[in-house]
């Protein structure tokens, strides 16, 4: 399905990564990579830590050990602005929206770290305030006809149905036009027709902008099929990385979601 | 030194009163989530009942079970009328409900007895402590002594009534989860019932004392409203740190106000406690036995 | 029937983002300026509205909705809630007088606007802990703003002037020779004000940064996450928001009262305006005006209802219950609200045109 694209050097390399809450241990010296234009799937149980992998990358939890390479540039862990600032974008697994606002402000929201105005232009408006508003909102609405939300534009975003919300929080992701792309759990909770149309939405994404996607999936069916690699991880630990088939039959993964018998 | 000491004691000892007012806010906010700001209001409320049916002839043996009868009327219909109907919503919106409570419940004291200061006297002299003035030439004030006693009794009762009676145990299960709490059958407006009552009676407590200690007025209110700093020191879910907060706050505005409060023209009291409960909070923002928070997402 | 926007099509984004984009709203807020602007003078000049009207009802209905519109920006915006907002419009007013004392030809606007920026310093120093803390501890510890400035006030005398009691008399507001000295010349410098700032406002929540401020206090992670920095975010709010509160306060001292103390601007004022949002509308700029309007309107509707009890069937309501059901009245409104309606007024004004648009269908 991914003649042509092609996939290209690593952009992020994670090394080592080890990060604990108190006593526990969230993540376990986790070692992966992200090429560019790739989609790299990270699966595990509940609880795994696949979530807290995400929190680590851009920078919402700082690790105790390990390093982040990222465009070239080594750090010992991300802060959420850098990580924005440098073009990682995500979604949440429990929608993250701004409920009281309308879908195309939540949208816009993503593209505030390209907007140059600053509050006495915003209180002024006409002028540079307004022609600011009117270049971006031009690029919103281009990601809003590729999401196909032209309809609930000017709805707010807590009226929503939970389908259509997902769908929006990836949205806002765009609109930051990033170059990583997070995404946990997007297909959470849907049913096989919203499924197909995130699928599809993925696919896009990664193949026309060139977004290079990270994702947490717990559908087995859509992970294999549209993803280029897979990192596996339990109780925090990587226990297995590989092209979708090489993880299908690796027998730690086997074990780990079907338990062993003892 | 023996000045010192003196202004100590007395900050200590209405600590402990602030403590007892802090402790009807931890009731609740325990129990129901709720940060009760009508708190002060039920203070008030409750001495200006005291006030009211004495000089109006009752004894004070009579006036203060009737008041306590009206303060679970009124910490009933509060739960029923107010809280019920906001369940499940968010904390700033049932805080600002609170708000509108006290104004309410401070209206209603007023339009009964009316605004006019009243004296309560619970037959305890306010003069300093003989003995203790005679062998180490210290004033400390009788009354004081003793309310702070009652008020220790009072929370030490009631630290018992939460960690070894059945119905203490049902309070803290709702406090940790209500829907959990729900699941095993403890019946949870109830509970909440009883927490308001248990408010009221503190309230009750902390007006007699304060009402008598300053007057029954609308200050005491104010008098109240340090509870806040003292709950921002303990942390809101603590009954120890709601002590520990409010000896802290009692001592050092004191000393503050006699150290510091020539050279800044006095009156800090007023704004002391706010100004190191804000200090605090930039610090440690989880009080001093709050659990620590940890953001998840 | 009359409100229905089909065949009202816009063509460019520039239409479609204008605050009024549905012609009969335009035409609404047209008619309510020609009034207020034109209506009411042309009233006033013949007779009609007495000066009671001004002093009691128009001019601290406008104040006080410049007031609430400030607290609006930080609380309904921005989800930062504060109980010192009097606190911030005594900075405004006094430091307005100051400016005006202290600096030979200060023109009256620079003085308010150099006053409202004082309040605004003021509001981010006291603003820092909403770095650290949320919800109810940060509504404590706006606490510490309200009693410490109000004692800062009292106690230096230089605020005052060294005036014996802390009383201050504002200086006489003029402007290119005219001295705004009438209570209708007052109340036309106050709608001007009042106006442009709610302009100003409008265009602040609608774009980049109206939006930052609503981020934070949807979803402070999610904000930060998408490059919001919520520390300047939270502390831009404090900042616009005291200088709006800054400026009401100085009017409220120059058009309105004329003599004021610091004891003026107590806690009891910061609940008022509290209350304005909540019944008004929380994060509303119209909810501002709202509740203005109700809390100024509501003692004089019942101050009218205990004369026409008084009147009618003869009971007599002493002034001080009066004042004390006032305060019921208060509170039992904000509790109704918040339970029925927590988006107050102007969300029932929102359901009504949505209403209007189908009259006379049901559907």
């Amino acid at each position: 399905m991914d003649e042509g694209r092609k996939i290209g050097e690593v952009i992020l390399d994670l090394k080592n990564i080890s990060l604990r809450f108190g006593g526990v241990n969230a993540l376990t010296d986790i070692s992966f990579d992200v090429r560019q234009h790739e989609i790299r799937a990270i699966i595990g149980p509940n609880g795994a830590g696949k979530s807290s992998m995400l929190n680590v990358i851009n920078g919402v939890y700082r690790p105790q050990e390990g390093e982040i390479v990222y465009l070239g540039k080594h750090r010992h862990d991300m802060d959420t602005y850098e990580a924005a600032k440098s073009g990682i974008a995500r979604t949440f697994q429990n929608i993250a929206l701004f409920k009281g606002m309308t879908v195309l402000d939540n949208i816009m929201t993503g593209r505030n770290l390209k907007m140059k105005s600053n509050f006495l232009l915003d209180a002024l408006y006409w002028g540079p305030a307004q022609r600011e508003e009117i270049a971006h909102r031009r690029k919103v609405e281009e990601i809003i006809d590729f999401l196909e939300i032209q309809h609930i534009r000017k709805t707010p975003v807590g009226r929503l149905p939970y389908g259509l919300q997902k769908r929006v929080e990836l949205a806002r992701a765009l609109a930051a036009e990033p170059s990583i792309l997070l995404l946990d759990e997007p297909m959470a909770g849907m049913n096989v027709e919203e499924k197909q149309d995130m699928c599809r939405f993925i696919l896009d994404v990664n193949d026309q902008l060139g977004t290079t996607i990270v994702l947490i999936e717990h559908d087995m069916g859509v992970v294999m099929d549209i993803s280029d690699r897979v990192v596996v991880l339990d109780y925090g630990r990587k226990i297995a990385d590989g092209t979708p088939d090489e993880v299908r039959s690796n027998q730690d993964v086997i074990d780990a979601y079907l338990g062993v018998a003892h | 030194m023996q000045f010192f000491f003196e202004v100590l004691i007395a900050g200590l000892l209405s600590g402990v009163m602030y403590a007892l007012v802090a402790l009807g806010y931890v009731l609740i906010y325990k129990a129901s989530g709720v940060f009760n700001f009508a708190q002060g209001a039920m203070v008030f409320f409750a001495a200006l009942t005291t006030a009211g049916l004495v000089d109006s002839g009752l004894s004070l043996w009579l006036a203060v079970p009737l008041t306590m009868v009206a303060m679970v009327v009124l910490g009933l219909l509060t739960e029923k009328f107010v809280l019920r109907p906001l369940v499940a919503q968010h904390e700033i919106t049932l805080f600002m409900a609170t708000i509108g409570l006290t104004f309410f419940i401070e209206g209603l004291a007023q339009a009964i007895w009316g605004a006019n200061v009243r004296a309560l006297d619970l037959g305890i002299e306010d003069v300093p402590l003989e003995w203790l003035l005679e062998s180490a030439n210290i004033a400390v004030s009788q009354f004081d002594l003793i309310a702070s006693g009652i008020a220790a009794v009072l929370v030490t009762l009631l630290a018992i009534f939460f960690s070894k009676t059945k119905i203490g145990r049902a309070l803290r299960a709702v406090a940790d989860d209500h829907q959990a709490a729900l699941s095993i059958g403890i019946p949870l407006q109830h509970i909440w019932g009883i927490v308001w009552a248990v408010a009221g009676f503190v309230a009750l407590v902390a007006g007699l004392l304060w009402g008598a200690r300053n007057g029954v007025q609308f200050a005491l209110t104010f008098v109240a409203l340090k509870a806040l700093p003292v709950l921002i020191l303990g942390g809101f879910t603590s009954v120890p740190g709601a002590i520990v907060g409010g000896l802290i706050i009692g001592a050092s505005e004191k000393l503050a106000e006699v150290y510091l409060g020539p050279y800044v023209g006095g009156g800090i009291e007023g704004w002391f406690p706010y100004v190191l409960a804000l200090l605090f909070l930039v610090v440690r923002p989880e009080g001093l036995f709050g659990e620590r928070i940890i953001r998840r997402i | 029937m009359f409100y229905r926007e089909s065949g009202q099509f816009k063509a460019t984004y520039a239409e479609d983002s204008e605050i009024f984009p549905i012609r009969q709203d335009k035409i609404g807020i047209a008619v309510i300026l020609a009034i207020a602007f034109l209506g009411i003078p042309l009233l006033a000049k013949t007779g009609f509205l007495s000066d009671y009207a001004f002093t009691a009802i128009l001019t601290p209905f406008l104040i006080f909705s410049l007031a609430a519109l400030g607290l609006n920006i930080l609380t309904g915006y921005a989800g930062q809630l504060s109980l010192g907002t009097a606190a911030f419009m005594a900075v405004g007013a006094f430091a307005s007088y100051n400016f005006m004392l202290r600096i030979d030809g200060m023109p009256i606007l620079v003085a308010f606007i150099l006053g409202g920026l004082c309040a605004a310093a003021v509001g981010i120093i006291f603003g820092l802990p909403s770095i650290r803390i949320r919800g109810f501890y940060l509504a404590a510890a706006t606490l510490a703003t309200q009693f410490f400035i109000v004692w800062c006030l009292t106690k230096v005398g230089w605020f005052t002037n060294y005036s014996s009691s802390g009383v201050i008399t504002a200086q006489k507001i003029m402007m290119f020779g005219y001295t705004f000295d009438t209570s209708f010349s007052k109340y036309l410098f106050v709608l001007s004000v009042v106006s442009v700032m709610a302009l100003l406002a409008k265009n602040m929540v609608r774009t980049n940064v109206g939006r930052s401020w609503m981020a934070i206090r949807d979803m402070d992670m999610a904000a930060e996450v998408i490059g919001f920095r919520p520390v300047r975010t939270k502390l831009m709010a404090f900042a616009v928001s005291s200088f709006y509160c800054g400026v009401a306060g100085a009017l409220f001292a120059y058009a309105y009262l004329g003599t004021v103390e610091p004891e003026g601007f107590n806690l009891d004022l910061s609940f008022r305006i509290l209350f304005m949002i909540i019944i008004g509308g929380v994060g509303s700029i119209l909810g501002s005006f709202l509740g203005s309007a109700f809390i100024v309107l509501l003692p004089i509707l019942l101050n009218m209802f205990t004369h026409f009890l008084d009147s009618s069937i003869g009971v007599d309501v002493p002034s001080g219950i009066a004042s004390s059901i006032e305060l019921m009245v208060f509170g039992a409104m904000i509790i109704f609200f918040l339970i029925v309606e927590p988006h107050g007024l102007a969300r029932l004004w929102q359901i009504g045109k949505e209403k209007l648009r189908l009259w006379p269908f049901p559907h």
